[in-house]
Parts: C-alpha cells; structure tokens; sequence
C-alpha cells in the first residue's frame, strides 16, 4: 500500500468519526431531545465526626432516563449529570476511533489507543496500591498507621507481622531491574516467583489436566441405554477414544511417521485440524458478541434508536420501520 | 464476477459484517433457544441447591470480555437471588469489582431489594495473587480475605460464619474471561477435592474449546460463549420469567440474532474465497 492509499484511508477513518459525532449530535438536538444523557440520583449524606465537625458529601447513584424523569416529576432530587453524560460520550466517540482503523490506520485510533493503554495502566497502578501494598503490606507492618490514615476499619488487635518483611524485601530487589549496573540483583525474586509457580503448577497440572483426564477417556464403545444400544452415546465415545489415540500417535516422535503409523499420525492432523476449527468458530461467534455489544451500547444508550432494556423514552427506528414491514 | 470477487475491497467485507450484526440488533430480533445438556446441567446444579446454601461467585473478566461474559453474570446472580442462595461475590482480575458492583445495582437492589448485605450477599473484591489466591482459600479462605471490599472485618459480618475454605461453598460460579480463570479454578480448587467442590463455569468462546475436557468429570456445567448465555438465560426465563421481563435478563438472548447472520455471511465468505481460490488456480493465477 503506497503513502497515497494509506493517507487516504486514514481520511476516510477519521472522515468516518467526525460524520458519527455530527448525527449523534443532530439526534441528540433534533430527533431525540435529550439523547446520550446519564441521570442520577442524588443523596445528600452528613456523618459527624468526633471532634463534632461534620463532613458532608454527594452521593450520585446510576438511575435510567425513564427512572430520572420520573422521579424529577415527583419533585424528587434527579437530573442529568454532566460528568457521567461526557463519559458515555467519550465512550461512544473512542469506540468510533477504534472502528475507524477498518478504514485505515488514521491519528484518531492512535490516541483512542494511546487513551486506552494509559487509562489500563494507571488502574492497574491504581488497584495495585490501594489493594494490595496498602492491605496486603502497610496494614501487616504498620497496623496502627494504616489504620489511622487508610483502613479505619482495621481490626485494633492487628498486630505487626515481621514475615511481611522478606517479601517487602524481595520487591525491592526486583526493582532494582531499573538501575543497570546492579539489576543482576532482580534475577533473585524472579528466580524465587518463578520456582514457586513451576512448583504449583506441575502439581495441579497432573491432577487437573492429566491424571484426572485418564477416566475420562477410558469409554466403553458400545453403549447400552434403557432402551437397547444409544447409538448417539456410542458413537460420541468411539470419536473420544479414537481421536484422543490418533492424537497421541502424531505426537509421537520415537517413531518414523510411515506406514501404518504414518497414516494413524496423518488421521491426527485431521482431528487437530478440527479442533483448530471448532476453536476459530468459538472465537468468530466471540467476536461478533463483542461487536454487537458495542452497537447495542451505541444505538441504546447513545443514540436511542433503540430500548431494549425499557431506560429510556425513544424506541422511533422501530416505531418507524415497523410499517415498512407490515 | 470472477474479477470483482477477486479485487473485492476489504472495506466492503467490513461493512457487509457491521450490516449483518447492526440490522437485527436495531429490528430487535430474539431467536427461541433451546438449552444444550452441558448448559442444562449447570442450570440444574444451581436448581438443586437449598435456599440458604453457599455460592461463591468469581468474576474473573474485565470490559474486554463484558460482550460475552456480562449476559452470564447477570444470569447467574438473578438465578442465585431467585434461589435464595447466600452470595459470597470476588474478582481475581483488576476490574472485577466493578462488575460485582453492577450486579449489586442492577439486580440485587433493583429487583430483590429483600436481600441484605452481609447476611444474604458480600462482596469480597478484589485479591492479586492470581491462582495463589485459588490455592490459598482452597483451604484457609479467612486468611486471604480478613475484611470485605468495604474494609469490614469478615469476623463482623453475619454470612461469614462457619466458613473456612472453599469446600463450604456448595458451589463455585465462575465467569472467565482468561488467565486467571476456570483453568485455574479446576486446577487449583477442584483438583484439591474433587468429591466437595462443584464448579460451574462461564466462558468466552476462545476459552470453551479448552475447558470442555474439564466437564462432567471437573465441572458441572459450562457455559460456552454468547450462545452458552443465551441458553441459560432462556432456562433462568423459562423457570423465573415475570411479565414485562427486564432487557437486560435476556441480553444474550438478543445477541444471538447478530450472531446468526455474523455466521451466515462469515460462511458465505469461507465459501466464496475458496471458490476464488479454485477459480485462480484453475487460470493458473494461484
């Protein structure tokens, strides 16, 4: 593909962005007031402190269209909110940015992209303190101070845990992967982390995937039912048994694959082949679930060309289609 | 005709794909499902629990995956609340929680507003540690888990008395989207003890092909992919359905028409770029 080509497909990638943005915006003002709006319900909350001051908050609670007009009707505390209202926004214009690379690799999809990863990363980071170091690390080794500043919750009989120290210890030595002239050092924990995974997973390995899939495989061929031979068991157990054999054959290397054992081995291929298939097929039916995930998400609650789930007051594609179809 | 299949544009093969998923879903088309027995089962193992009993729900799948896995989860939980079964929600990825937290919303709160947090459901959140976590609670539970995702301590809350390790769950409900996953809970927990833990699992379609080994011996039941979800969410309709059934107890239901035409038009292409194929070997242009 030369620079023309693939300049050109970017244009239509983000031609195809900013023409979404328009009818959104166009069906949001003119054919469906009020579209893409989140509404919440709102909760004032007051908690006293013991120094007798109060804190006070906002709780926003997710409530549907329908719900928020409703309750906003009855005088009650609901209204669009315009944080959340941005988010499902960004949401439906990034999902446009990721679709737009079908057209051609373009800037937009590379900061949807871009947007993506950071966002990941930062939760990760996020989680990762707030979920394990504070609970898993502080509370053990500074149980009062953790429970002061993080945890208030946090049983007052904790005591201080001094075996938290080795792998305090440990994840200092991996980072010091980031200065190169001692990072040899953060071989040690790695050397450690993966000892114990190769450990625990040789164990349950055997068990899961290997001794406990003998019995399994042990079938009798010819099945008898209530009502004589069950051919459809038979045959299901027969296909088992002698696919888990031909299988085993073509992975079996001592022997030159020729003859006989060249064609029970060439049978294998054919069941890894089907295997392969069966899986490419789960795989196409999991795709297309995600797509239409996303459309859903895009007619429903962005645009409400449709309501499936009763949230909100526009079902008019159907509305307008279903005479062309009677 | 040759020609034009030959120098199709791919961009026309996409937008032939984005109709073929958008136009059912905009008609709002809901093809009948009939339940498979690999489905049946893991409906019927729920079934068969008294109202009281233990559920360990894992949601083990981020936003990545929701398409697929979000319509089980959702199943799942209503099928627990309808049982009356005691809920014990926790997350081995990053992003768990906030699907937990969905659930709470979506389907506790809104339609069993009797339940009460700490007696008949908990929310445990989040735990790193990936299939360590699995072996951990396979038999200390207490130890890993010392307070729920609202930092009470478990010894305060009412549902977590009498409860050690995995084995006094009657049953694991798990939704995978991967690593770690259903893998990890029939390698880690099951294989532990196989004869106390029963394990029901749903999971996206790239997983299925590997856990269906795992079943019935492992697993009790599984639910493969969007079509697993749909068939369970039909038995869950079937056995619980009111009038005016909320949309999202059958969104996987509603995802199967897309499906139906995704494949027809997929297999059309299979057949079309082999008779291309064919076609261009014959001209000797392969």
């Amino acid at each position: 593909m030369n620079h023309a080509t693939r300049r050109g497909n970017a244009t239509f990638g983000v031609l195809l962005v900013l023409i979404g943005v328009s009818i959104a915006i166009l069906n949001a003002v003119a054919f469906h007031p009020g579209a893409g709006t989140q509404w919440t319900k709102r909760t004032e909350h007051v908690h006293t402190l013991e120094d007798g001051s109060d804190v006070r908050w906002t709780e926003h609670e997710a409530v549907s269209v329908k719900e928020g007009r409703e309750m906003a009707a009855l005088q009650q505390d609901a209204a669009p909110l315009l944080s959340r209202t941005a988010g499902l926004w960004g949401a439906a214009i990034l999902t446009l940015c990721i679709f737009s690379f079908l057209l051609g690799d373009n800037p937009l999809y590379k900061a949807a992209e871009a947007i993506v990863v950071g966002a990941s990363a930062a939760y990760w980071m996020v989680i990762g303190f707030w979920e394990t170091i504070v609970p898993n690390l502080f509370a053990g080794l500074f149980p009062d101070w953790t429970r002061a500043n993080f945890m208030p919750k946090l049983s007052a009989e904790a005591s201080v845990d001094f075996l938290l120290l080795i792998p305090l210890a440990l994840s200092v030595l991996l980072l010091l992967r980031l200065a190169p002239k001692i990072g040899w050092i953060s071989r040690w924990p790695t050397a450690f982390i993966i000892g114990v995974f190769c450990g625990l997973r040789f164990i349950s390995s055997l068990e899961a995937d290997f001794l406990s899939q003998i019995g399994p495989t042990i079938k009798p061929l010819i099945v008898m039912g209530e009502n004589g031979f069950d051919l459809e068991s038979s045959f299901s157990n027969i296909v088992l048994v002698l696919g888990t054999l031909v299988c085993l054959v073509y992975f079996f290397f001592s022997v030159e694959h020729k003859g006989a054992v060249g064609k029970v081995a060439r049978s294998g291929i054919w069941m890894l082949m089907i295997t392969f298939g069966a899986a490419f097929g789960y795989t196409v039916m999991g795709r297309i679930a995600l797509l239409a995930g996303r459309f859903e998400f895009l007619f429903d609650d962005w645009l409400w060309l449709i309501d499936p789930k009763d949230a909100h007051p526009a079902q008019v594609f159907l509305q307008t289609i279903a005479p062309m179809l009677t | 005709m040759y020609e034009f299949l030959r120098d199709l544009d791919r961009r026309v093969i996409f937008s032939l794909m984005a109709l073929a998923v958008a136009v059912p879903i905009l008609l709002q088309i809901t093809p009948p499902e009939k339940a498979t027995p690999i489905v049946r089962d893991a409906f019927e193992t729920i079934e068969a629990l008294e109202e009281g009993d233990r559920v360990y729900m894992a949601f083990d799948f981020d936003p990545a995956s929701a398409g697929e896995l979000q319509p089980m989860a959702t199943a799942f939980v209503r099928h627990a609340c309808e049982k009356k079964l005691k809920i014990y929600f926790t997350a081995l990825w990053p992003v768990g929680p906030q699907f937990i937290k969905n659930a709470e919303r979506d389907v506790i709160s809104r339609d069993f507003p009797e339940m009460v947090y700490g007696e008949d459901y908990v929310d445990l959140g989040f735990k790193t540690g990936n299939e360590g976590v699995i072996k951990l609670v396979a038999n200390d539970l207490r130890t890993q888990y010392p307070q729920d995702a609202r930092g009470t301590p478990i010894d305060d809350i009412p549902m977590m008395a009498g409860v050690a390790s995995i084995r006094d769950f009657d049953v694991i409900m798990n939704v995978s989207a991967g690593y770690p996953g259903t893998k990890e809970w029939v390698q880690y927990a099951v294989a532990s003890a196989p004869d106390d833990i029963k394990l029901v699992a749903g999971c996206t379609g790239v997983q299925a092909p590997l856990l269906y080994p795992y079943y019935p011996q492992q697993m009790s039941g599984l639910l493969a992919a969007i079509k697993g979800a749909a068939e369970y969410e039909s038995l869950v309709l079937g056995k619980y359905g009111r009038e005016n059934e909320p949309g999202m107890y059958q969104e996987g239901l509603r995802r199967m028409a897309p499906q139906l035409s995704g494949h027809i038009l997929m297999v059309g292409l299979i057949f079309v770029g082999n008779l291309v194929y064919f076609m261009a070997r014959k001209r000797g242009e392969a």
